[in-house]
């Protein structure tokens, strides 16, 4: 294998009909392709790290990132913001009031009447409640008089759970206050409600898994296409291609590369920003979903690569990226329920990876679903990931051709 | 003592100019004094401070220390910088680095004439006998991009005298040119100086016979002056036969190189057998054909050398010999073996250089070396000693650990043939290896190249544009527009036309070929005076609005995505993104199997919202299907369920909700009380009796009567198009010219840093607008939302909505320098913001912390209401404009920012 053997004098030089290179085994060829793509993964390493920008944004994204998004935005009721108009003010008035507690609301705020329509344009309130007068003599004269909540039905995650809630609340101020007059008779059947897998109903360790999966899929995608298109900007792709190493060793160092970056960046997340600073508690296995987030960022890589041959400049990659990445990442199940998109949307979603992606790390991390419940979603994973590379590669020869 | 200077005033005056970057000093105190209407060589090797030099004289480096004097202004002060930068003219180094690819040469021309102010007569009046001068007129409608090199150079030319000049500065204008180019090149600059004897020229060039031209000659090495005379001056005082002689005569001992080039040359065996041959070769791109039937043979362990016109198909032949381009025609065999790019093991035995440096810039030269070490399998301790010996052949021990991106173009060319060599190829393909490379460094490589082929009998295919080098090959091949026009010895093909220089065989050739000669129109005289530049132009900001425009025009992929994207994605999310909960499937683990607790169950499987399952068979079966994802929730009866609530004793249902979506499993426990509430009341009215309240809330869904989810989602996904598919086409907009080096217009022309900005944006805006006409018709028509409010007002909030949007592409681009970082910067910076913390799915009142400061402080966050509340809301005109005057705050602070970042001056 040194380079004088392959020489040998020059087979060429004797005889140009019968080039006698050496053959090598199977193994050998082999193991040859794998030190190649070793060798190759080392170069990327170095590359990314050399790329001090991006390597802060990086850091940002799995970090900084996810512990904004998780305490930030809540994906239950919290803060609800609540206008009074209080034409009664009765101690029962003010008890329905005293009932809207933090988190879940802010304190109500009192309101004049004329004031209503122009608070709630301009969104500075999603409910408005508007108590009659004589609403408590009403009451107690058993005249059950109404009580008038406005929704701003924009408001559509807090619209639905925020009038389930204020019903709630005001059903029960209303009770305690008529009881202390009347007896009550008990309800003949209990419901009991339990919350399986996330007992509080800790939103911020929802949107922060989510957050990491958009950010996820986001790097791995960009990273492995930008990646590409800077090499043939630069000619090195070109340059690649006349030693001896194959596309597919080239790609798969890639995506080698970049998946490790990433997976480590995953690993830190959910163990030290998730678990540890913001005690959120993971029901199944760690390294259960750090296979799985393999098995998908080997398809974000070859979909990277995909979309980078398949665009002539960044700028093109750029709008590609966007028009792939923000459907997949908004339609996958993580920002909302699947289950409410019309049949072919989400028979198309449940094509992308990035659904199942949601779909078991929700399982295992929430639910402590195992390999027997996940295997299907990691195959398919894996399945759609070849589908790519295989294209992607096939693609790879073409698009070096196109730039001349 | 400058002999060109007696009574005439100074153009350039430089006094105790230093410039370092970082750690190294480039430019190492410089005095010099050039007088009006000078023509003055500026030589050297590569890397010794000459581009920064010109930089600093033309105004697009900043001065760090010394005076720099230009026409009688100091560069150092702005105000005296704007009003001279008019008179000045700068072609940077690299083939059309200001020019515009994707402009036609027309396009370029007046791009640069409306950037200083010629008005359309004037411009009209200057561009035509510009292109008649230049022989570009046939080419006036072809795109930049598709022309040679040494067209790119004339038309910068063009564009640099567009406007008149007192001085023009050029850097290396023909490195990388073939003879016949550069000749007509400085043809043309010679008919410029002597009609307008008043022009000052400045030229750095690294090639001394060019040099010879001038009337006088600055050498520089190391930063510093090494002498500055006549050409006839500084050959008499150094005894010298040739400038280049003289020259590296005045260089210190150690950097002089190995002498008087190498000995004669040993004559190649006859009898050595065929490496390479190439039968017919052909290659076609569409309707052009880049090669046309070539053939040759070249002899194992001869020099072969490619000359021609630049763009007349030497680098495809070459690519095809490789394998990296097949052949539509013909076919390459290397050692008698048609060449296979699937053949992996044959790569072994070749070694590739291509034109422009391709190894990693990120790596170091260590590491570079080592990289191709072990892809060629070359095992230690071999590919150490082979390491080292090419480290000492090629002269790289002092650069082993420097970035291979930062070396001076010389040593990165020793790297890259360095790399070519290190597996010991039986053939070498060198594309130009040694364009732009300083006359020392090349005469070096010529002798490794000759070593190799004498001693190793490596067979070495090579092109070049030196006739230097291609007298030292053993045979050459002209070729011109695909075509092999004479193959031969050097001397024979002189012998042939009977030419004294091999350039003069050249040319000759070129013309048997069908290159037609240069023309010799003249231009016409000068305009009378400068105009003082203006403060603001929009003469300025719409040359590049309209330059931006063409670039978007041209590249069809780019517009299509940016017209037609925002409707897919509309369309997409429009129906895709619901918060409707329902179709929720729940399964039951019904242990009464009673008509009670049927009833109970159809309670359930009755709403439209949920959709039984298989019942459960046990609590294990539960927890499985749970886990699973198979139902969002689970209810369990108690035995006796029916009995107990026949008989009025209390009974209780058990219903577990999956909590892995928080979100959902509220909306759950919500609708499940309300049909268990509803149940409750139907068995007491079955009984007789009532169960009613004592006050009842009565909910008025404001806006959107039906809460349908898609009347507020489809206004809030207006929002959300609007922000990132405008701000990433902006975003690239600026850091492409970064990134091309077309920045240096920017630098070095009147146009001010205000103009550029709105240039940029100014497309992008009107793409964006018009994509909010598409949105709009798409929500009325085909998603049936009203618009219930004020059209005028959502039309004027998404105008001030996008001016906020693509001028956060002008801050993130202008804070990058490269297109990933921009479309990374960009992605991160608009996609949480957006989608998280405006008010889509939360509104932002609730939102808390750092999420409630950038919600608070986002564009999307005002304008989603301005959308909500045209469509769903029906809010006025009056009622908006709060929200669109808090939108349109965001431009001009966004612009500020942007304003700040971006440097008139390069650093």
């Amino acid at each position: 294998m040194a380079p004088t053997d392959v020489k040998q004098e020059g087979p060429g030089a004797r005889g140009m009909a019968a080039p006698s290179r050496p053959r090598r085994s199977l193994g050998q060829r082999l193991a040859a392709r794998i030190t190649n793509v070793v060798n190759l993964f080392k170069k990327e390493l170095i590359s990314l790290w050399r790329d001090r920008a991006l390597l802060v944004l990086v850091l940002y994204a799995f970090t900084a990132a996810i512990y904004i998004q998780a305490n930030g935005m809540k994906h239950d009721l919290n803060r609800a913001t609540v206008g009074v108009v209080d034409e009664d003010n009765s101690p029962l008035s003010h008890a329905i009031l005293d009932g809207f507690l933090p988190p879940r609301f802010q304190p109500p705020v009192a309101l004049k009447p004329d004031e209503v329509d122009k608070e709630m344009d301009a969104a500075r309130y999603t409910f408005v409640l508007n108590v009659p007068p004589n609403f408590q003599q009403d009451v107690l004269a058993g005249r059950a008089p109404s009580v008038q909540l406005l929704i701003d039905a924009t408001a559509l995650m807090q619209a639905g759970l925020g009038a389930t809630d204020i019903s709630a609340i005001f059903q029960q101020q209303v009770n305690e206050y008529v009881s202390r007059t009347a007896r009550e008779t008990a309800t003949p059947v209990e419901l009991k409600i339990r919350i399986a897998f996330n007992q509080g109903l800790e939103s911020s360790w929802f949107t922060g898994t989510m957050g990491l999966i958009t950010n996820i899929t986001m790097l791995s995608v960009l990273l492995a296409g930008a990646a590409l298109i800077r090499e043939r900007e630069h000619g090195t792709l070109e340059h690649l291609l006349v030693l001896p190493v194959r596309p597919s060793e080239i790609m798969l160092a890639k995506i080698l590369a970049n998946g490790l970056v990433i997976l480590v960046g995953t690993a830190f997340s959910i163990i030290v920003v998730l678990k540890l600073v913001m005690g959120m508690e993971i029901a199944g296995s760690v390294p259960l979903f750090l296979v799985g987030t393999a098995l998908y960022l080997f398809f974000t890589a070859a979909l990277g690569i995909f979309l980078g041959t398949l665009s002539g400049s960044m700028p093109q990659f750029g709008l590609l990226f966007f028009l792939t990445v923000l459907p997949m990442n908004m339609l996958s199940g993580g920002f909302t329920p699947l289950e409410s998109m019309p049949q072919w949307l989400q028979a198309t979603m449940q094509v992308s990876p990035s659904t199942q992606f949601v779909a078991f790390a929700q399982a295992i991390l929430y639910r402590g679903a195992g390999m027997e419940t996940v295997w299907p979603r990691f195959l398919a994973t894996f399945v759609v990931g070849m589908l790519f590379f295989s294209v992607a590669l096939a693609r790879f020869r073409k698009f070096l051709a196109a730039q001349q | 003592m400058s002999p060109a200077s007696g009574l005439r005033p100074a153009a350039v005056r430089l006094a105790g100019v230093h410039h370092r970057y970082g750690k190294t000093l480039a430019v190492d105190g410089i005095d010099l004094e050039i007088a009006e209407g000078a023509a003055v060589a500026l030589v050297g090797p590569d890397g010794v401070g000459k581009s920064t030099l010109l930089g600093l004289i033309s105004g697009a480096k900043r001065i760090q220390q010394g005076q720099v004097e230009v026409l009688g202004a100091d560069l150092a002060q702005r105000r005296a910088r704007d009003l001279v930068q008019p008179r000045v003219a700068f072609m940077p180094q690299g083939l059309g680095r200001n020019l515009y690819p994707n402009l036609t040469v027309a396009e370029n021309i007046a791009f640069f004439a409306r950037l200083f102010g010629e008005n359309a007569d004037a411009k009209g009046a200057r561009v035509a006998p510009l292109l008649e001068a230049t022989g570009l007129t046939p080419f006036a409608g072809r795109l930049m991009r598709k022309l040679s090199g040494g067209m790119k150079q004339k038309l910068g030319l063009c564009c640099a005298l567009v406007h008149d000049p007192d001085l023009l500065i050029l850097d290396e204008p023909t490195t990388g040119v073939d003879p016949l180019s550069r000749r007509q090149f400085w043809d043309f600059v010679d008919s410029i100086r002597a009609d307008r004897p008043q022009l000052t020229l400045l030229v750095a060039t690294s090639d001394m016979e060019e040099a010879a031209r001038f009337e006088r000659v600055v050498m520089v090495d190391a930063g510093r002056l090494l002498a500055d005379d006549t050409p006839a001056e500084l050959l008499t005082a150094t005894g010298q036969p040739s400038l280049e002689r003289a020259f590296i005569s005045l260089l210190p001992e150690d950097r002089r190189g190995d002498g008087e080039g190498s000995g004669p040359v040993a004559p190649l065996a006859d009898d050595a057998p065929i490496a390479i041959e190439s039968r017919g070769l052909t290659r076609r791109f569409g309707d052009f054909v880049a090669v046309d039937h070539v053939s040759f043979k070249i002899r194992r362990g001869e020099i072969f050398g490619f000359l021609g016109s630049n763009g007349c198909g030497k680098s495809t032949t070459m690519k095809m010999l490789t394998g990296l381009l097949p052949a539509s025609e013909g076919e390459a065999l290397l050692f008698g073996v048609p060449v296979d790019p699937s053949d992996i093991e044959s790569r072994r035995r070749v070694g590739y250089m291509s034109q422009a440096f391709s190894l990693y810039g990120e790596l170091t030269v260590r590491q570079n070396l080592e990289l191709h070490a072990r892809l060629f399998s070359l095992l230690e301790p071999a590919a150490g000693a082979r390491i080292a010996k090419l480290v000492a052949d090629f002269d790289l021990a002092d650069h082993l650990d420097d970035l291979s991106e930062g070396l001076p173009l010389g040593v990165r060319q020793r790297l890259s043939l360095a790399v070519a060599i290190l597996h010991d190829p039986e053939l070498l393909i060198l594309d130009e290896p040694t364009s732009g490379v300083d006359p020392v460094a090349r005469d070096n490589f010529w002798d490794h190249l000759q070593r190799l082929s004498r001693q190793e009998g490596v067979t070495i295919f090579v092109s070049t544009h030196f006739m230097g080098e291609a007298e030292r090959c053993d045979r050459i091949s002209f070729m011109h527009a695909g075509r092999v026009i004479a193959t031969g010895a050097p001397d024979a093909l002189k012998a042939a036309k009977q030419s004294a220089s091999l350039e003069e065989a050249f040319i000759a050739y070129m013309e048997m070929g069908g290159r037609e000669a240069a023309n010799d129109a003249r231009l016409p005289p000068p305009q009378a005076g400068h105009a003082r530049p203006s403060g603001f132009s929009w003469a300025r900001l719409g040359a590049y609005a309209w330059r931006e425009a063409l670039e978007l025009r041209r590249d069809p992929v780019r517009l299509a995505f940016a017209l037609v994207g925002t409707a897919i994605l509309m369309i997409i999310f429009g129906y895709g993104i619901t918060l409707d909960v329902d179709k929720l499937r729940f399964a039951v683990l019904d242990r009464d199997q009673t008509a009670e607790s049927r009833a109970y169950i159809d309670g359930f499987a009755h709403s439209t919202y949920f959709v039984v399952e298989a019942p459960i068979t046990s609590p294990e079966d539960l927890d499985r299907r749970l886990k699973a994802n198979d139902i969002a929730f689970a209810i369990e009866l108690p035995p006796k369920f029916g009995a107990d609530l026949r008989s009025g004793r209390p009974t209780e249902v058990l219903v577990t909700i999956d909590g892995a979506m928080p979100f959902r499993a509220e909306t759950i426990k919500g609708y499940v009380q309300q049909v268990h509430l509803l149940f409750l009341q139907q068995m007491a009215e079955a009984a007789g009796g009532s169960l009613s309240s004592a006050a009842s809330l009565e909910m008025r869904y404001r806006y959107n009567q039906s809460f349908r989810s898609i009347d507020a989602m489809v206004p809030a996904v207006i929002a959300l198009m609007l922000i990132f598919i405008p701000a990433i086409l902006t975003a690239l907009g600026v850091v492409t010219e970064k990134e091309l080096g077309s920045i240096t217009n920017l630098y070095v022309t009147p146009v001010t840093k205000l103009e550029f900005l709105l240039g940029k944006q100014a497309p992008y805006v009107a793409v964006a607008v018009f994509n909010f006409f598409v949105m709009v018709a798409l929500a009325l028509l085909l998603f049936g939302v009203p618009l219930k409010g004020s059209f005028l007002g959502l039309l004027l909030g998404a105008v001030v909505y996008v001016l906020a949007t693509t001028a956060i592409g002008l801050v993130s681009s202008t804070l990058t320098n490269t297109q990933v970082a921009a479309l990374f910067g960009t992605a991160i910076g608009t996609m949480m913001p957006a989608t998280q913390f405006s008010g889509l799915l939360q509104p932002v009142a609730t939102l808390e912390g750092g999420a409630w400061v950038v919600g608070t402080f986002f564009p999307t966050t005002y304008f989603m209401r301005i959308s909500v509340g045209a469509f769903t809301k029906g809010l006025d005109f009056s009622e908006l404009l709060p929200f669109i005057l808090a939108t349109a705050a965001f431009w001009p602070a966004l612009l500020l920012l942007a304003h700040l970042i971006l440097r008139k001056q390069e650093r």
